[in-house]
């Protein structure tokens, strides 16, 4: 098939409904507006229905509804609306509903700014919301890898009946680049989920709820919701560049790992063993993978929109081992390659003395 | 042995959790009734509140999904989008629709979501314990109003039926009450009207049911009905706010 060139928010709606999604409900923000703008033209035309609520917390609610009524479903917004969102994640969650969620980060906090950012890193990743959970969350560097992905997002979401976060940014929404879209599918049908709510005929009733009065089966609950995020640990991936030999190993996930990645290269040209680890599941995290691109690596550095998230979780999933440095640009502002090729030149003349304890 | 008296099909044999007095358990009855009459139980999708009747899930048998605080308009737009053919309905008290899901209310009447929302207003947070609601009565004493609900500090109540009926898109608004045996009678038309509505396919429905919290309000059952008609009737006029008959006319 050939390819075509498209923006990514555009790319990825059209990914979805040919992933079988035949319901939205959004609320406009900026970086994110080509989703709903594009999904109110295409959704008719197969058969869906686009809503545009009055809020953000009325369009996850609204998601809840239809996913509870055995809806492939999905949401849209950027960092504040995601804010919004939060309460209908985790009732989605607590009821065990999927859905595919997608996060074109902007900077923060509040208002923030609409330019690229990824300080939404732990909100994702964490949880979000109140309670304990876990969200699955996909973080594409490329608008092809977007597209990829969004259909492993609807099943995902079938699977665990559990709300699958796309984690991009709004370089990645906002830019253009020639992607090959995934073949038309057939609509998903009903017959997979017979919990849903679709009217009680010929069988008992099917209850959408995540309220458990009694402690002892919420008790239950939570460890039968901890045993699906287990479970979801086989579901890691990654992507290693240049990892083999590397003294200094860089982490980025999306938009970063992308200017990493040009940093890796000029470094190497300059006879630096540098390499990128980009993990695209950023939960659950590719720890094990992790830890054996890093093998050789006397320095880590991670590369980020923000004032230092991802870090935190690299340097856990290390166990400490190794020294584990951050460099980020934040609010809006975006690492330029140059600056990332000094930090490595920087770390790696450091000496080998360097200790963990250093690096914090 | 002829039946002259049983229990609706479209409810469950559970046992409610609803204090004496409280007239939730006929206002359900009512809908269940009402479910049953139209032969809809096996197409119906309910949506439970946050509040006393959170779980109503438990006593209408039907399907049902439970709500976050206010949003129950907003999930039973997302399951009729998704089953159009279907009855859906919401039932929600004061605070969950008047207060925190006011929003949700007013555009899921706005866009006329052909659904069926069974407002119960008893001037006050009954789960929660006795707190104000948006439709507690000025100078009505509650936990969090213990020298009475003061204008000049919390404002008026919300007439919720009344602003609803201004909406375009809502084609039956009507206010009852179950204080009385005749009241209950106009109360199940009422609630039959709306169904039958959304089943011919008009749009948005509400009915404003007038309750009672004795608990809350610390009167004896009795007395609280009483109350209700002294107190609420006259704030809260009963009657049909719109009807799609008005429009024709």
């Amino acid at each position: 098939m050939a390819k075509v060139l498209m923006k990514g928010n555009e790319a990825l709606s059209e990914a979805a409904i040919r992933a079988g999604c035949r319901y939205f409900f959004g609320y406009p923000i900026t970086p994110q507006n080509e989703i709903p703008q594009y999904l109110s033209k295409r959704l008719p035309e197969v058969g869906g229905v686009f809503l545009q609520a009055e809020s953000e917390i009325a369009a996850i609610n609204m998601v809840y509804g239809a996913a509870g009524a055995g809806a492939r479903v999905m949401t849209s917004s950027s960092s504040p609306g995601i804010s919004l969102k939060q309460e209908g994640i985790t009732y989605m969650v607590g009821a065990e509903l999927p859905c595919v969620i997608v996060n074109m980060q902007r900077g923060g906090p509040g208002l923030g700014s609409i330019q690229p950012a990824q300080s939404d890193y732990f909100q994702a990743v964490k949880g979000g919301g109140h309670g304990d959970y876990k969200l699955l969350v996909l973080a594409p560097a490329t608008i092809q890898e977007t597209v990829d992905l969004m259909g492993k997002a609807f099943d995902l979401a079938d699977e665990y009946r559990n709300p699958v976060m796309i984690l991009g940014d709004g370089i990645l929404g906002q830019m253009m680049e020639g992607v090959e879209l995934p073949a038309e599918e057939t609509p998903v049908t009903l017959a997979g989920k017979p919990w849903a709510t679709t009217g009680a005929k010929g069988r008992k009733p099917n209850v959408i709820n995540s309220l458990f009065l009694d402690p002892i089966e919420l008790e239950k609950h939570n460890h039968h919701l901890q045993r699906k995020y287990d479970c979801m640990a086989k579901e890691v991936l990654w992507e290693n560049y240049q990892t083999d030999d590397a003294e200094i190993v860089l982490v980025g996930y999306g938009s970063s790992a992308r200017i990493a990645k040009a940093a890796v290269d000029l470094a190497r040209a300059q006879g630096i063993k540098a390499g990128l680890f980009r993990p695209i599941t950023l939960f659950p995290f590719p720890k094990e993978a992790l830890q054996e691109a890093c093998k050789q690596a006397k320095h880590v550095l991670t590369v980020e929109m923000s004032m230092g998230q991802l870090v935190e979780d690299v340097r856990y999933n290390l166990e400490f081992k190794v020294p584990v440095h951050f460099y980020g640009r934040c609010g809006g502002m975006v690492p330029t390659t140059r600056a990332v090729l000094e930090e490595i030149i920087r770390w790696v003349k450091s000496g080998k003395e360097e200790t963990h304890e250093d690096s914090l | 042995m002829k039946t002259v008296f049983e229990r609706p099909k479209s409810l469950t044999f559970a046992k409610t959790h609803y204090c004496p007095g409280c007239t939730h358990g006929i206002i359900h009855r009512l809908v269940a009734e009402v479910l049953d009459e139209l032969g809809v139980q096996e197409e119906t999708i309910g949506v439970s509140p946050v509040g006393c009747a959170v779980l109503a899930y438990n006593y209408f048998d039907v399907d049902m999904q439970e709500a976050a605080h206010g949003r129950a308009p907003a999930v039973a737009t997302g399951i009729k989008r998704v089953h159009p053919d279907k009855i859906v309905f919401t039932y929600q008290g004061d605070g969950d629709l008047a207060s925190i899901g006011a929003a949700e209310i007013v555009h899921a009447a706005a866009r006329s979501e052909n659904i069926t929302t069974i407002f119960v207003n008893n001037a006050i947070y009954g789960m929660t314990g006795g707190q104000m609601a948006p439709t507690t009565l000025v100078g009505q004493v509650s936990t969090t109003s213990p020298r009475g609900r003061d204008s000049e500090i919390h404002g008026y109540p919300l007439r919720m039926s009344e602003m609803l009926a201004t909406i375009e898109g809502a084609v039956y608004i009507a206010r009852v009450s179950v204080h009385n045996p005749q009241e209950v009678a106009k109360a199940k038309k009422a609630i039959k009207t709306a169904f039958e509505l959304q089943i011919a396919g008009r749009g948005f429905t509400l009915v404003e049911v007038l309750s009672t919290c004795p608990t809350n309000w610390g009167y004896t059952p009795k007395e609280a009905l009483q109350w209700l008609v002294d107190n609420m009737i006259p704030v809260y006029p009963l009657g049909v706010k719109k009807t799609l008959e008005e429009e024709k006319a």
